[in-house]
């Protein structure tokens, strides 16, 4: 129980205490710590029929993948950051994963930013997720959903995620305008191997503002291409991993231009009660080159040149603290020309379905959400797709997943 | 070639001169201290009313287009802006303002806080390491603060270095007559019993001697359970306390239902400037706080 003390004293207290913390505790980061360390928990069961992402009229790399049937662990990641000095600021984001029973340590994301470069200017430069995109820089623990959607999947192979350098500047306009260009290795799917190492160009623009005190809204446009010697890909034999199986793209170029848009609401702008997020993102992929697949000493190639696009639209409602429920629609089309087909052993119709350039039909995917966050480092979330790969197969995929974050509050993207 | 249209950008532009110090203030209770201190001098932005919860914002895009063009940030620090404050300042590609420059201040890290756990552990609730955050509570604390930010204006834009010396100054003299005068009135509110939503109301309490006998949230920032409810109603009937005090932002519902079983009286108060019709800068704000908890209930 304390009372009123006497004011003079209490000012020359205060004062004198002030004086102690002012250079000790001036601490906006999440841990009394240097760097900041946490640790992202992910854990799931699926009840899949089918575990072999197929998406004719699609190549796919990267990590473009259905999750496995049964308990698995997901994407259990690992972040320390913290500002370098008073001009830096440095990230590592690694995944730690169990890949057909091997565990593997993925490099996601290390990077240095700039802090002081002044005049809206910030320059990014190492291994980072690029900035095009609304989704693609948000990690996938902080995702609405279980899975990525199937655009990120086909187009991205998960995310857009290379070496290189990145500036971004931001108007000094009162409506949030930001303007961004990479120039990165273009090694990383939708890109391939190039000599130069450094084929890959970005541009990505975002703007932004407020209606009001309840909603905010953001809205992007971006672009990014590359030119590649060779690019291993997946096709129907999965990353190419099938034995004796090799499907290569060569000589190729890929450019993708998207256009993304988030939409938010909260009462009074208070997203602790109740809130509401929509988002939608649409991307259109030219690419062409060599196609060559080769299956033991059989051997087939032709000219591809494709186009393909694909968009998702979801909403998330928080309908009470802690519990939000989503709906999410994906959708995909491809349109590709093959000519020149010549083959040994490997007629046109095998090597249109092994090398993935057949087209058969649209995949599309539904998928409805329910999780509980009891705390800002806790979510557990179940969730139930209905996915129809395009080759007329319906995949029911039923996921129970927990997320659980370690060690230094996480910050927010909007 | 691509490197070169990269880089080239960075040589453009350079920072304008201001007419007036351009200040983006976290809360509304640090807007309404620098336009105290600063008055004509400045122009301040407040990212948040006082009818959210500054600890549950995004670094959404209106926020950095602000901080883009910030002369002078004034938050809280203690971690209440953990979750977006960071962001803002690393998207804002502004050096005035980032952690060291003299454009970053940090109203917390003036003063003493109190309820700086000993243990932590997040099993505790999302507890702030460095301790309660809420200082404008603190009516000492907050001449401290004054003083702090006063003195960074003055160095922040020196041209008007005596006009913020006599505006803190007849805010501190101000200041503390008001104190007296809250003093004087509220010594009868000494050992009163109070229930809190979240311990944000912690410093005004501990200032007038209020005993706090429960939380409504059984964890800081945990929403109530009915278990938590139930416990909570019997601590109630055997503390008796005199009031439950809920800020106008946060869902009195579990607050209404325990007051309903135990006719304790329900305080729905503004927590910052802002926050209600009469609140409309810090010393009104104490004064409607103050004269609620006084009413007869």
């Amino acid at each position: 129980m304390k009372s009123p003390i006497p004011l003079t004293l209490a000012v020359s207290v205060v004062a004198l205490l002030g004086s102690g913390y002012a250079q000790s505790a001036g601490k906006i980061s999440g841990s009394e710590f240097n760097p900041a360390v946490s640790l992202i928990l992910d854990g799931r069961y699926t009840d899949i029929d089918n575990s072999e992402l197929e998406l004719p009229g699609f190549q796919l790399g990267g990590e473009a993948e259905l999750p496995e049937s049964g308990f698995s662990t997901g994407h259990n990641e690992f972040a320390i950051s913290a500002n370098v000095d008073d001009k830096f600021y440095g990230l590592m984001t690694s995944a730690i994963v169990i890949e057909d029973g091997e565990t593997e340590f993925e490099l996601e994301e290390a990077y240095i930013e700039t802090l002081k470069l002044g005049s809206g200017f910030t320059i990014k430069g190492g291994r980072f997720f690029s900035g095009i995109g609304y989704l693609n820089g948000i990690h996938d623990h902080a995702h609405d959903f279980a899975d990525r959607p199937l655009v990120y999947d086909a187009m991205f192979g998960g995310h857009l995620v290379d070496t290189g350098i990145q500036t971004r500047w931001v108007a000094p306009t009162d409506l949030f305008l930001s303007f961004g260009a990479e120039v990165t290795a273009g090694s990383e799917f939708p890109g391939g191997d190039n000599v130069d190492n450094n084929n890959g160009l970005a541009f990505f623009v975002k703007t932004g503002g407020d209606i009001g005190v309840s909603s905010s809204w953001q809205l992007g446009v971006s672009y990014y291409e590359s030119e590649f010697d060779v690019r291993e890909a997946g096709g129907h034999a999965h990353g190419g991993e099938e034995e004796g199986a090799d499907n290569e793209l060569l000589n190729g170029e890929v450019d993708v231009t998207g256009i993304d848009f988030v939409y938010k609401w909260a009462p009074n702008g208070n997203s602790k009660e109740t809130n509401f997020k929509l988002q939608a993102e649409y991307f259109v992929k030219n690419e062409n080159g060599g196609s060559e697949f080769t299956e033991d000493t059989n051997t087939a190639e032709a000219d591809y040149d494709g186009e393909q696009k694909g968009f998702y639209l979801q909403g998330v409602y928080q309908f009470k603290p802690a519990w939000r429920v989503g709906l999410r629609y994906d959708h995909l089309e491809a349109d590709n020309i093959v000519t020149n087909f010549s083959g040994s052993g490997i007629d046109e119709e095998e090597f249109l379905e092994e090398s993935g350039l057949g087209v058969e039909g649209d995949p599309d995917r539904t998928s409805i959400m329910l999780d509980y966050s009891p705390s800002h480092f806790s979510r557990i979330r179940l969730q139930f797709s209905q996915f129809d790969n395009g080759h007329e197969e319906t995949n029911d995929i039923i996921t129970l997943q927990y997320i659980m974050s370690l060690g230094s509050h996480g910050a927010h993207t909007f | 070639m691509k490197l070169l249209t990269v880089i080239i950008g960075t040589l453009l532009l350079s920072s304008p001169a201001f007419a007036k110090v351009n200040v983006f203030a976290c809360e509304p209770e640090w807007k309404a201290l620098v336009e105290a201190l600063g008055d004509q001098h400045v122009k301040a932005y407040s990212a948040t009313t006082a009818f959210q919860d500054a600890h549950y914002i995004e670094a959404r895009p209106s926020l950095i287009a602000k901080t883009r063009r910030a002369d002078l940030l004034v938050c809280t620090g203690a971690e209440l802006e953990v979750g977006w404050l960071p962001l803002l300042l690393r998207q804002s590609g502004n050096s005035a303002i980032q952690e060291g420059e003299p454009g970053f201040f940090l109203a917390a890290s003036y003063v003493e806080r109190i309820e700086v756990p000993t243990e932590l552990d997040r099993s505790h609730g999302d507890i702030h390491a460095a301790g309660n955050p809420h200082v404008h509570w603190g009516p000492y604390r907050l001449l401290t603060i004054a003083e702090a930010l006063s003195q960074r204006l003055q160095t922040i834009d020196p041209e008007h270095s005596d006009d913020y010396q006599q505006k803190l100054a007849a805010f501190v003299a101000n200041w503390k007559k008001n104190i007296t005068r809250w003093e004087a009135q509220a010594a009868g509110l000494r050992d009163k019993k109070v229930i809190v939503y979240h311990k944000n109301w912690s410093y005004l309490l501990d200032w007038l001697g209020i005993e706090t006998v429960g939380d409504l949230e059984p964890k800081p920032g945990i929403p109530p359970t009915s278990s938590h409810l139930a416990s909570l109603l019997q601590k109630a009937r055997s503390t008796k306390p005199d009031y439950i005090l809920v800020a106008n932002f946060q869902n009195d519902k579990g607050a209404r239902w325990l007051s309903e079983k135990t006719n304790v009286p329900v305080l729905n108060l503004p927590f910052t400037v802002g926050g209600s019709e009469q609140a409309q800068d810090l010393a009104t704000l104490y004064d409607e706080v103050l004269t609620a908890l006084m009413a007869p209930h």
